[in-house]
């Protein structure tokens, strides 16, 4: 498949793969040197860029907006958040729901496509994995928050104490505890082992005392044995190997929470695939949201190319198909289940009083990108691929609020019905997550290497074994 | 590692993959036991070429992932069946299908946990120090863009001018004497 209209400007043509007619993964004329350069000198370089403190500053002010209404959320009670009943899951569920969700194609992109032997997904692979990890900090903190007395959240560990209580294991919040914290450890763990041979590169690269010092104790010595190596690429395909049935399992247990319930709206079986689709569909927009602007504002384009954006964009359109399909069996459900209930809250979702979150998340999940995606010129503009990340970032959101509140406030008995209305704690605390997740971006960003450079070097033409030079022989 | 003096090995280095894979066959074919290859990014026939076929790293994972598996699984059932039994919906105490997410959870756990230190423990990592920092042109080029051969001194048949010699036999860019 040649793209003729692709073909005629050269400019283009030059970014073009003549084997498969793709983009190419890698610009041309990379050696192993300009690699290394390049992503070590994004870290190891005197002068901090404006734009960077000036995000910086942005983030950190919503990040201590969260400090904030963290610190009166502790001093006075849940009571300052919208919640009530009947919805007693508000914001901080939708959040967190929301942010887990986020976190899955970092996992997806570090592990799964690994595995597939996807080697596009090299150069994105490391930022993806930061993201993950951002995003479950900002996910792990809504629950821990939300128990009302979070200095007792430990009492969900199973430890022998005083009171001789244990918890109690045939609840799927219960199971949310050990996914959660067995993804977040394992995220890390993952990420920091992809680390260190580039911190071994940055150790030896850095000028400054301190880099050398810091950079050599985060790389633990790495010194590039081939017997290392082989370990090393063991272990990583073993933990990609083991991540991949973590990440699915991850939403599948928060999708329990809701699906173990019996309230209509929540009680369905298609919650776990269809929250796993969602999350990744949301996860890779968040990919494309940070992967765009940094390209850009970092010279990227040759190893983060518009193949990488292409092809994040075709997975986008696969989960969001499969999102799609989840819908469309709610909606079916409703009606052929023949249950009064279930056709009740399908009709007030669509037409309630909070219909209008129901038309916007299929305006923003729905809509746009699966009519928009199919095309190979929109899905390599920028502009464009920005754009639509943003939209499906906050269609995903509006899923997870009507998911909770439209099936909360109205459910059984009419008596029992109620409304919800998020104060502006609720709002302060979100948008200071956000701002606390771009902040730790931008920290890892400046001061990590954010494209793993020996995975980088693999795929580079000099990587290539030439065949035995005859006068170069041994003897 | 104790303390030792002397030459730890002699340090050839190559420009290219291909050159590193020749030298350390014929290194090999030539009866050299005790060396090892240096390399920016993995480079699998280079470990084939020295010798080293297979690692230790699945062992660990799967003893690891089977630790987690019984551990939170045992847990589970003494916790609901003896410690602190509960009556939940009516539900049989020994309600093992519900106990299978946290035991699935600690399996990966430990699994992964094992893989990721039990790789650093197999390599002897984290060791801040090592001969081979010392060499000149090691730290510049062995995690940038060089491919490095170390024929060490603890080899039997480590001689250091007919080492040196024989190294060169394979046109490196360079050969040095690296000291403890």
């Amino acid at each position: 498949m040649t793209p003729s209209e692709l073909k005629r400007d050269p400019e283009l043509e030059r970014r073009i793969d003549p084997a498969t007619g793709e983009y190419r993964v890698i610009a041309p004329g990379q050696t192993f040197k300009s690699v290394t350069e390049k992503i070590v000198r994004i870290v190891l370089t005197p002068t901090t860029p404006l734009g960077w403190f000036a995000l910086f500053s942005v983030a950190g002010a919503a990040a201590t907006g969260l400090l904030v209404a963290v610190t009166w959320l502790f001093l006075v009670g849940v009571g300052i958040w919208g919640i009530t009943q009947p919805v007693a899951w508000g914001f901080a569920i939708i959040n967190f729901v929301w942010w887990i969700g986020i976190g899955h194609a970092g996992t997806l992109i570090s592990a799964i496509l690994l595995l597939f032997k996807q080697s596009w997904r090299n150069s994105i692979n490391r930022f993806a994995e930061a993201m993950t990890i951002f995003a479950v900090v900002c996910a792990g903190m809504f629950p821990l928050i939300h128990v009302g007395r979070p200095w007792l959240a430990y009492w969900m560990f199973p430890y022998p104490n005083t009171m001789t209580v244990w918890p109690q294991f045939r609840s799927p919040l219960l199971w949310d505890v050990f996914a959660v914290s067995t993804y977040a450890t394992i995220s890390v763990v993952f990420w920091y082992i992809g680390m260190v041979p580039d911190f071994g590169t940055m150790r030896d690269r850095a000028d400054s005392k301190l880099a050398q010092y810091f950079y050599g104790l985060m790389s633990l010595g790495w010194r590039g044995s081939v017997r290392h190596w082989a370990r090393y690429e063991t272990a990583s395909l073993l933990l990609a190997g083991l991540a991949t049935p973590l990440v699915l399992s991850v939403h599948t247990v928060i999708s329990f929470d809701f699906a173990v319930a019996v309230l209509p709206g929540w009680h369905t079986t298609i919650f776990p695939p269809y929250f796993v689709a969602g999350a990744i569909y949301s996860g890779f927009a968040m990919v494309l949201t940070l992967a765009i602007p940094l390209r850009k504002f970092y010279h990227l384009e040759g190893l983060v190319t518009e193949r990488h954006i292409d092809n994040m964009g075709k997975v986008m359109l696969a989960t969001g198909f499969i999102v799609a399909y989840g819908y469309g069996m709610e909606v079916f459900m409703a009606w052929y289940s023949a249950s009064h209930w279930e056709a009740f809250m399908m009709w007030n979702r669509m037409f309630g009083p909070m219909g209008w979150a129901y038309w916007v998340l299929v305006t923003c999940n729905l809509a746009i990108p699966l009519t928009t995606l199919w095309s190979r010129k929109l899905r390599t503009s920028m502009a464009y691929m920005f754009f639509i990340s943003i939209v499906v970032n906050t269609g995903m959101w509006f899923e997870r609020f009507v998911i909770i509140v439209t099936s909360l406030y109205r459910d059984f008995l009419p008596s029992a019905w109620g409304t919800y209305r998020a104060t502006k704690w609720d709002y302060l605390t979100f948008v200071g997550t956000l701002g606390l997740f771009t902040a730790l971006f931008l920290l890892f960003v400046r001061f990590l290497p954010m494209i793993p450079m020996s995975e980088i070097r693999m795929m580079l033409p000099g990587a290539k074994i030439t065949p035995k030079a005859t006068t170069k022989a041994g003897d | 590692m104790p303390a030792r003096e002397g030459t730890y090995g002699l340090l050839a280095e190559f420009d290219t993959p291909g050159d590193l894979i020749r030298a350390a066959q014929q290194a090999r074919k030539d009866g050299w036991r005790r060396m090892d290859c240096y390399t920016p990014y993995p480079v699998e026939e280079a470990a084939e070429a020295i010798g080293f076929h297979r690692n230790e790293v699945p062992l660990v994972t799967l003893i690891g992932g089977l630790m987690g598996l019984a551990a939170m699984f045992l847990l589970e059932v003494w916790i609901s069946v003896l410690a602190y039994p509960l009556n939940i919906a009516g539900r049989p105490l020994y309600s093992w299908p519900a106990f299978i997410v946290p035991a699935y959870e600690w399996t990966i756990l430990w699994a992964g946990l094992s893989a990721a230190f039990g790789m650093l423990a197999l390599n002897g990592l984290p060791a801040l120090y090592h001969p081979l920092f010392n060499a000149p042109n090691f730290r510049d080029g062995a995690t940038t863009d060089k491919f490095f051969l170390c024929l060490e001194a603890l080899d039997p048949k480590f001689d250091l001018i007919e080492a040196k010699k024989y190294l060169e036999s394979f046109q490196p860019i360079s050969v040095v004497e690296v000291e403890y």
